[in-house]
């Protein structure tokens, strides 16, 4: 990890780049070791092209949040790893649940070369949260059903599940009985 | 040792079984000779056929040359009469096909029980077979996703009857602790003949459940799930119109 003057420092070189808009980090977050950095939902394939040349050049995996009741509520995490100095950092973005439109990272852009760890896990981020990756070569549920509906992961989903069916109540159930 | 076949009561007017009118499986019997007899020529035969056995030189009275109570006595003691039925859900229960199959960890301790431990082939379970065409028994070992359940719903219908199913856990049977959007349990989309409740069963507990089914099909193949689902009459058998074989194609 980067330690906090690490991630200011990489940050501040970020805000600096000719590649990025000036309001493209949103800000920093150290904890627990960690470091993290908040970006705009639209400059997060310039943010990861960049950390791509500073050596964070392996995608390790994707995640979604939902930051329900907060808005905006879903968040993508982005985690980035340096392979030869063993040094990790995340990104973080947030949309809103009314246009959750975000650039695929997965294909390859004018901005450089995709990342190929991306595409199953983008489309979990998909299937889980609903979040919409522009872009995505190949944007499918991964997980459940493909004529499923609702996002399952986010937080306003009911739980769902099904009665447990006992001897005493088989003959109620909804079954094979039927 | 011999099996012989043959009509009693009012369908014995034909010997021959094979061709002819269909006949009533519970109206055959399955008589069971000693071997040893068989090579000393003196054929056992019914109680009601006639003695036809020759007397060897300076042996003991064989069979045929009895009557009456020693007669009785002397099939009772050397011949097994059963009923073709019982003697077929024998043969079955003790040769079950598992389908070599699992879906999550309680598969590990499905595994366990074809290891030296336990060790299932003492029941002669051990043939485990990786296509459901050849497996009469299907153990859910392990969570049902929504996904899963189509596919595990076809595994099972291309089974061959008669088939038998053992739900292995608690996500099978109830979800267990994953009662969510993700998971059926198994009873919904097919029939379970046999839960083994734990998180996982020990291999031990597996052991069990196919032992209760063993019991099932041995004792009381009435009480299997087309019983209590209410199914009778859906069994698919060759020729009676329900399979899709087109002849000659």
């Amino acid at each position: 990890m980067p330690d906090a003057t690490g991630l200011e420092l990489l940050a501040g070189e970020l805000r600096e780049s000719e590649d990025l808009s000036e309001n493209a980090i949103l800000g920093t977050l150290h904890f627990r070791g960690r470091a993290t950095l908040e970006v705009e939902p639209s400059s997060i394939r310039a943010v990861l092209a960049h950390l791509r040349k500073r050596d964070y050049s392996s995608m390790m995996s994707v995640h979604g949040v939902d930051y329900y009741p907060h808005e905006p509520r879903l968040g993508v995490h982005y985690e980035l790893l340096d392979m030869s100095r063993v040094d990790r950092v995340t990104v973080k973005l947030r949309v809103s649940t009314d246009a959750p439109e975000v650039d695929s990272v997965t294909p390859e852009g004018p901005d450089g070369p995709g990342w190929p760890t991306a595409d199953h896990q983008e489309r979990e981020v998909y299937d889980m949260f609903g979040v919409v990756f522009k872009g995505h070569p190949d944007l499918r549920r991964i997980l459940m059903p493909e004529d499923y509906e609702g996002h399952p992961q986010r937080r306003d989903f009911p739980v769902g599940g099904e009665p447990v069916i006992f001897t005493h109540n088989e003959a109620d159930s909804r079954g094979a009985a039927q | 040792m011999e099996v012989r076949r043959e009509l009693v009561g009012d369908d014995a007017r034909s010997s021959s079984i094979g061709g002819g009118e269909p006949v009533d499986p519970r109206s055959l019997r399955v008589t069971r000779h000693d071997s040893r007899d068989l090579l000393r020529g003196a054929e056992l035969l019914g109680p009601t056929a006639p003695s036809i056995a020759t007397k060897p030189p300076g042996g003991t009275p064989h069979g045929g040359e009895q009557t009456g109570e020693d007669l009785e006595r002397y099939v009772h003691e050397r011949v097994l009469t059963t009923t073709l039925e019982k003697a077929v859900a024998w043969g079955r229960s003790n040769s079950f096909f598992p389908l070599a199959f699992g879906l999550a960890c309680c598969a590990m301790e499905q595994f366990q029980t074809a290891g030296p431990r336990m060790d299932i082939g003492r029941f002669g379970f051990e043939a485990f077979r990786a296509s459901p065409r050849q497996a009469d028994l299907i153990i859910l070992a392990g969570r049902v996703s929504i996904k899963m359940a189509p596919i595990i719903r076809r595994l099972y219908d291309q089974m061959l009857e008669p088939k038998w199913a053992i739900s292995m856990g608690a996500c099978c049977s109830s979800m267990g602790v994953f009662n969510n959007y993700a998971l059926v349990p198994a009873d919904k989309f097919m029939p379970i003949d046999v839960h083994v409740p734990g998180c996982p069963p020990r291999p031990e507990a597996l052991m069990h459940g196919i032992l209760k089914l063993r019991k099932l099909v041995q004792d009381d193949p009435e009480a299997g799930w087309r019983e209590r689902y209410d199914a009778r009459g859906t069994e698919e058998l060759p020729g009676d119109g329900n399979d899709r074989v087109v002849p000659g194609a």
